[in-house]
């Protein structure tokens, strides 16, 4: 395991480190200590690597993700995780707002809670949180799937298009255009999934869906209220 | 009987200025549809621009440039700050962000040809890259938006620069709207939406809020792109002191500010008419701003909205701007508003020059659109030759005004080369009205 000391060797030394490295790369194994909440850790990664953060993160970690699994053995600032492209990212503790906000792809894992705007303009993500997640989560979400083991807070899914939204417990509100969705068959099989992949023991029977109206995709002033 | 008054003289109908026709027309349309206006372009009113300013020229305390032949400079360095690797354009004019999707694929191509072959840069718009774009153009810039459609780190790695989009001055506060009409399936795909439907785009980042936040977002894009690419940040014309300010806080190497005339895709006509300010009194502010940091020409000033000519390029510099952007003169040299399609803008009940409805994707000159039969009525190459000379024409004219004033580079030109011809333009533009040493607001004049 390669083994990087953020407070030795800073920030642009670490990335530039991580981002060399190819798709064949051998060096498979990295691990980074002395996060103390830095802004911008692991980004902008293209790479099959394993990146164990050994700390909290600041804002962006692992911001643009491609094909690495990054893991924070600690909580995550703002925007971790924002608009990756493929690849996992597992965070062990919480996550601060806009987690995953507008991800292509890839695997967002949160094991704690997520703020506000978890999920803002999701545009193919699968993002699983094992807790809560904070108001206007899936705000804008195009595509891609939110689960939420705990509770969801106010006006979930707000203008959202057509991301799938599941939530074990309570929505203290739903936002414009956002319903909930009868679970089918094709539901809870790709909820299950979801739940493996985000290592959750959760059954899929106790979520409900949610989703789009499509009242809101084509333009009418009586939406402006 | 009553008398017969008809041969007295009668009050002439007068036409109430505040209840004009074209807004007894707008009552009527609105009492109709029930829906506001939205339309494309900038604002339309007449507002104090560049023409209410002008050159001095020389005289015997300052002597001009030969016309023609002696060096007037006109290259320009944007992105010295912190970028490795700063963009180098041989001219002051810059193509602005116009998107794929609000464009066709051939204007788009032709934008990068004409930007190319004048030796300046081009812009992406909300939509992403296209690889027609990239191929085309030497310099690109990628915009960065609230949206982040078709946003991906391969893309922003390829580009010559990225453009932070804070807000435009046809809008500034407000996000964008493309119809469903102009949703082909390549916009659906580019945008992950589906196709048809009505596409919103933010009005404000989705991970980022307020100018601590914003140099976070800096921070991580040069991480992602090794600190090579000179990072913008565009801001509509609303606050020029104090959003210039924050953007050089922020750690923008080139501030992009953009007048109320700038135009936009679509959105509604109440914003574009009432909201943001003219360039004209965005710039001195903006350059107040970079002085008072002691960052004027080390962080660059990119002004837009309304420029027009090689007259307004000059007095944009004059003003302290270290280049220009144009978009919807831009589109009005690859032939948008042509008089040749008059027959068919009177069909979509408008006239040339007044055509507007961009969002409808029904442009018979094929810019504005994503409909096939007309798109292929552009042509991309002869589209990218009228830009170029259009471009080129601007920089004789920029250089003969130079020139005239002695200036050896555009960037040496200054306020003191300029006067006003009104009040509003002498306050805005801080240099005197023409026959005075005064404008409104001249320190130790107690006005």
């Amino acid at each position: 395991m390669q083994t990087i000391d953020l407070e030795a060797t800073g920030l642009r030394e670490m990335n530039s480190a991580l981002q060399a490295q190819a798709k064949d790369t051998n060096q498979t194994a990295w691990e980074i200590v002395n996060p103390r909440g830095a802004h911008a850790i692991a980004v902008g990664l293209d790479a099959p690597i394993d990146v164990a953060v050994r700390g909290s993160t600041g804002y962006y970690c692992a911001g643009m993700n491609k094909q690495a699994t990054v893991r924070v053995d600690g909580s995550a600032g703002p925007g971790v995780a924002e608009n990756m492209m493929s690849g996992t990212v597992v965070i062990e503790g919480d996550a601060s707002q806009y987690a995953g906000a507008t991800g292509h792809g890839g695997t967002l894992v949160i094991k704690g809670n997520a703020s506000s705007r978890c999920g803002i303009s999701m545009k193919g993500i699968d993002i699983v949180v094992h807790g809560n997640v904070g108001h206007m989560s899936a705000f804008m979400a195009q595509s891609g799937n939110l689960v939420v083991c705990g509770d969801a807070g106010e006006a979930l899914g707000d203008s959202i298009y057509e991301a799938r939204l599941f939530v074990r417990g309570s929505v203290k509100s739903l936002g414009a255009d956002c319903i909930e969705k009868e679970m089918r068959p094709e539901h809870l099989e790709i909820l299950a999934e979801l739940l493996e992949r985000g290592g959750c023991d959760a059954k899929p029977e106790e979520f409900k869906r949610y989703g789009s109206a499509r009242q809101l995709y084509n333009f009418n002033i009586d939406n402006a209220y | 009987m009553a008398k017969d008054d008809s041969s007295a003289p009668r009050t002439e109908p007068i036409q109430s200025w505040t209840f004009s026709k074209n807004i007894n027309a707008e009552i009527r349309r609105a009492a109709a549809t029930g829906i506001y206006d939205i339309r494309g372009g900038g604002a339309k009113r007449r507002v104090p621009h560049f023409d209410d300013l002008l050159f001095l020229g020389a005289s015997i305390s300052r002597y001009p440039l030969e016309g023609y032949r002696e060096k007037c400079d006109t290259r320009v360095t944007l992105g010295t700050r912190y970028a490795k690797k700063p963009i180098e354009l041989d001219i002051p004019v810059t193509i602005a962000g116009m998107s794929f999707g609000a464009l066709s694929g051939p204007a788009k191509e032709a934008l990068g040809r004409g930007a190319t072959l004048a030796g300046t840069s081009t812009t992406t718009g909300d939509g992403g890259m296209t690889p027609e774009e990239r191929g085309h153009s030497k310099k690109l810039v990628y915009q960065y938006l609230p949206s982040r459609y078709g946003m991906n780190p391969d893309d922003l790695r390829k580009a010559d620069a990225i453009e932070v989009v804070v807000g435009q001055g046809a809008k500034p506060g407000g996000g964008g709207m493309l119809l469903g009409q102009k949703i082909s399936d390549r916009v659906a795909e580019m945008r992950n939406l589906p196709k048809g439907i009505d596409q919103r785009s933010a009005c404000r980042h989705p991970d980022w809020t307020g100018p601590d936040d914003l140099e976070i977002k800096i921070l991580e894009l040069r991480e992602i792109t090794n600190w090579e690419k000179p990072i913008y940040v565009k801001v509509g014309g609303a606050r020029p002191y104090y959003d210039t300010t924050l953007a050089v806080k922020a750690g923008a190497d080139v501030v992009v500010l953009d007048g109320m005339q700038g135009g936009t895709a679509a959105t509604q006509d109440v914003f574009i008419e009432h909201v943001g300010q003219p360039i004209l009194a965005c710039i001195r502010d903006a350059v107040q701003a970079l002085q008072d940091l002691d960052m004027h020409r080390e962080v660059q000033l990119i002004v837009s909205g309304g420029i027009r000519s090689g007259a307004d390029v000059a007095k944009a510099l004059a003003l302290g701007a270290d280049a220009v952007a144009i978009g919807t003169a831009a589109l009005i040299a690859l032939g948008d508003n042509d008089p040749r399609w008059e027959e068919e803008y009177q069909r979509l009940g408008t006239t040339t020059g007044a055509y507007d409805d961009w969002h409808e994707g029904r442009d018979p000159a094929g810019i504005t659109t994503q409909d096939p039969e007309l798109m292929a009525r552009f042509d991309p190459i002869e589209g990218g030759r009228r830009l170029n000379n259009y471009l080129k024409v601007m920089t004789l004219e920029a250089q003969t005004l130079a020139r005239a004033c002695g200036k050896s580079h555009v960037h040496n030109l200054e306020p003191e080369d300029l006067v006003a011809l009104t009040m509003e333009a002498a306050a805005m533009a801080r240099v005197p009205l023409s026959g005075t040493d005064w404008w409104p607001g001249k320190p130790g004049t107690g006005f």
